[in-house]
């Protein structure tokens, strides 16, 4: 395997847990629910996932202990905003306090221990073509699994009838509520099915990423994932462009700070943070103010009577 | 049955009150059974946790100690919060303070610099909060960036700046490689207010922090204007309030606070410039901000409350070998808890049957 390929296998490998977070929270958004405890969500997902899987030795449980995890801080979070109609933004930040605290107790015995990688899927004949083969189809399930995801988050929001009531009562709560559309119900799910999703990327980076677990672990990206919900204007499509490009800049910068180009590694560290601004930005200066955003984004719902 | 949300009309400020204790209580049941569910005593935590800071001396001068940079920074956020705007970005803030005052202390170490150095490292401070905090104001009112997202990225280069200053260029070449700056000198020292004694004077700048912004938010129309900025956008756009020169006005303020709190922190407590300076105090100040309702009084006495949470935390990782992350966690309940009550304030809460109401 050649340099090159390799540095285009990591880079998949970088971009994976950014994409199932981010779609994650782009159904929660598209529902109109701003949960910006990705981060939380996510860094429970590892320790838990990671916990489970050296507990009981197998992958298959650590990654359902994540995504369990994941679901059950969205359920909190739920209870807060939904039953109680409290503040997004600051629930939302508790959730990531409490989960890089919680996610550092559950984590701490396990600090240390390593897991075995997990075995590529080899699509026969397929992988062997020079180049994109490995790169296309020899990848662990978890890459494919996540290619898919993007395709049926898309087909959902866009041609069932399901995502059409999950759509409008994003964009406008208290029309979808006059029209007997269930708003509770519908953003509870979305929720929880970001939470999963966030559960299953902070998976993903325990047992494929890193494959051990260190406190604080996921270093912003849950942050990032839901920066790219924006950079994609809520479009999964765009989600998945948006996730490579931030796993390639990740994944670049570190072959530069290994190449030493002279250029203190801080800069380098720094490259990610800056390239969420600056994809902000530039997004910003082309649309105009958030183009895109669900209508009742981050508005409590109070049905009027 | 399913229980439904009706709005309140007023809310008295018992009830405020009142809403914050029981959140609080709350908060302590369940870190009580979290202790419980770890084989842990909760009573034997407790007592190390909350009554043995209280009644030892060094940790109640420690206790104001840890509070001064929460109360300082929460106080700037409540100007953000109350517009309904989102720094949260308050850790980078305290970080390019306390790195853009530490340079005029490196500067002129070693020099007979008079006593004019610590004033002006602390309007350094001060400046380069504020400048940091600009960033995703300016961002936000040229552009239109969501200020949420760009605050908090910034956190994390201005952690990498300061990282690169104390390994690089600003390492102290007698520290034995230690990624550390020189010990300030005594004229950029921030020295404590009572000879011996451990509280610096960051303690006073709190203090009037929040008797000015008592003044400010309750009796003039700049603190209206962002009440009425936060609760009615519309009608502030109506009254002729420039929404643009408010964002501008409560970031360049709350960064201000949050560098001075970096630069005080710095030159009063750690005494140099090293990779870390905090242990989380921008984050756990929006906690501190909710726990106080976002009231300049209520700010001071929560601060003091989540500093015993930080000297509790430390000695029960001595004494009861229970991990540090339990604080982060528990703040994380705590603020859960803080924002669950505020619904019991703002909403009136009934329980229906099922037919009763949809």
């Amino acid at each position: 395997m050649t340099t090159f390929e390799a540095i285009l296998l990591t880079i998949v490998t970088a971009s994976t847990p950014l994409l199932i977070a981010a779609l994650g929270e782009l159904v929660t958004e598209r529902s109109g629910v701003l949960n910006l405890g990705v981060e939380g969500m996510m860094v429970m997902g590892a320790a838990c996932s990671f916990a489970a899987a050296v507990t009981f030795d197998s992958t298959l449980l650590g990654v359902a202990a994540g995504m369990l995890a994941g679901a059950l801080m969205a359920a909190l979070f739920a209870l807060l905003v939904l039953g109680f109609a409290a503040n997004q933004t600051g629930s939302g930040l508790a959730l990531t306090i409490l989960g890089l605290g919680l996610s550092g107790l559950i984590g701490a015995p396990f600090v240390g221990a390593r897991r075995d990688p997990v075995a590529p899927v080899d699509i026969p004949g397929l992988s062997d073509i020079p180049i994109i083969g490995r790169l296309f189809f020899e990848q662990d399930l978890f890459v494919y699994a996540s290619i898919l995801l993007t395709v049926l988050v898309g087909l959902y929001l866009m041609r069932t009838r399901s995502g059409l009531t999950l759509r409008s009562i994003g964009e406008n709560h208290t029309s979808a509520n006059a029209l007997g559309l269930p708003v509770w119900r519908v953003r509870f799910w979305a929720i929880l099915f970001g939470g999963a999703c966030a559960g299953l990327a902070g998976a993903y980076l325990a047992l494929v990423y890193t494959r051990f677990w260190s406190p604080g672990m996921t270093a912003g990206r849950g942050w990032i994932a839901l920066a790219l919900v924006v950079f994609a204007a809520w479009r999964p499509g765009w989600v998945l462009v948006g996730a490579y490009i931030f796993g390639a800049a990740t994944v670049l910068q570190l072959h530069a700070q290994a190449a030493q180009f002279g250029v203190p590694s801080q800069v380098l560290s720094a490259v990610p943070y800056l390239a969420t601004i600056i994809a902000l930005l530039l997004l910003s200066i082309r649309h105009g103010r958030a183009i895109g955003a669900p209508g009742s984004l981050g508005v409590p719902f109070v049905p009027d009577r | 049955m399913r229980f439904e949300l009706t709005p309140r009309t007023n809310s008295p400020t018992v009830m405020r009150v009142f809403a914050s204790v029981a959140a609080f209580i709350t908060a302590f049941l369940i870190a009580g059974f979290v202790i419980w569910l770890m084989g842990r005593s909760p009573i034997a935590a407790f007592d190390v946790y909350v009554l043995q800071p209280l009644s030892d001396p060094w940790s109640l001068q420690e206790l104001i100690v840890k509070a001064t940079p929460m109360a300082l920074i929460a106080i700037g956020l409540s100007y953000c919060f109350r517009a309904n705007l989102w720094n949260i970005g308050a850790e980078g803030q305290y970080v390019i303070g306390a790195v853009l005052g530490g340079w005029l202390a490196l500067r002129t170490h070693g020099t007979d610099a008079g006593a004019w150095v610590l004033p002006l490292m602390l309007l350094l401070g001060v400046i380069g909060g504020a400048l940091w905090g600009l960033i995703p104001a300016f961002l936000k009112t040229r552009f239109g960036v969501n200020e949420i997202l760009t605050s908090l990225m910034l956190v994390y280069v201005a952690q990498l700046i300061l990282d690169y200053l104390v390994r690089g260029p600003w390492r102290d070449p007698k520290g034995f490689n230690f990624p550390q700056s020189v010990t300030f000198d005594p004229s950029a020292t921030l020295h404590p207010i009572l000879e011996g004694g451990r509280v610096h004077y960051g303690a006073v700048f709190a203090a009037i922090a929040v008797l000015v912004t008592a003044i400010v938010l309750g009796r003039t129309l700049f603190g209206y204007r962002l009440k009425l900025t936060g609760d009615a956008p519309r009608a502030a756009r109506f009254a002729g309030f420039s929404s643009k020169a408010t964002i501008l006005a409560v970031f360049a303020i709350s960064g201000g606070l949050a560098g001075l709190a970096g630069i005080s922190e710095v030159s009063g407590q750690i005494g140099q410039l090293q990779p870390s300076i905090s242990p989380g105090y921008g984050f756990t100040a929006i906690t501190v901000a909710f726990l106080g309702r976002l009231n300049p009084i209520g700010i001071l006495v929560a601060s003091l409350v989540v500093a015993l949470t930080f000297i509790g935390g430390e000695s029960a990782q001595i004494m009861l070998k229970l991990p540090l992350d339990l604080t982060q966690a528990f703040q994380g309940i705590l603020l859960l808890c803080v924002l669950a009550a505020d619904a019991m304030v703002s909403y009136r809460i009934r329980f229906v049957t099922r037919g009763g109401g949809k």
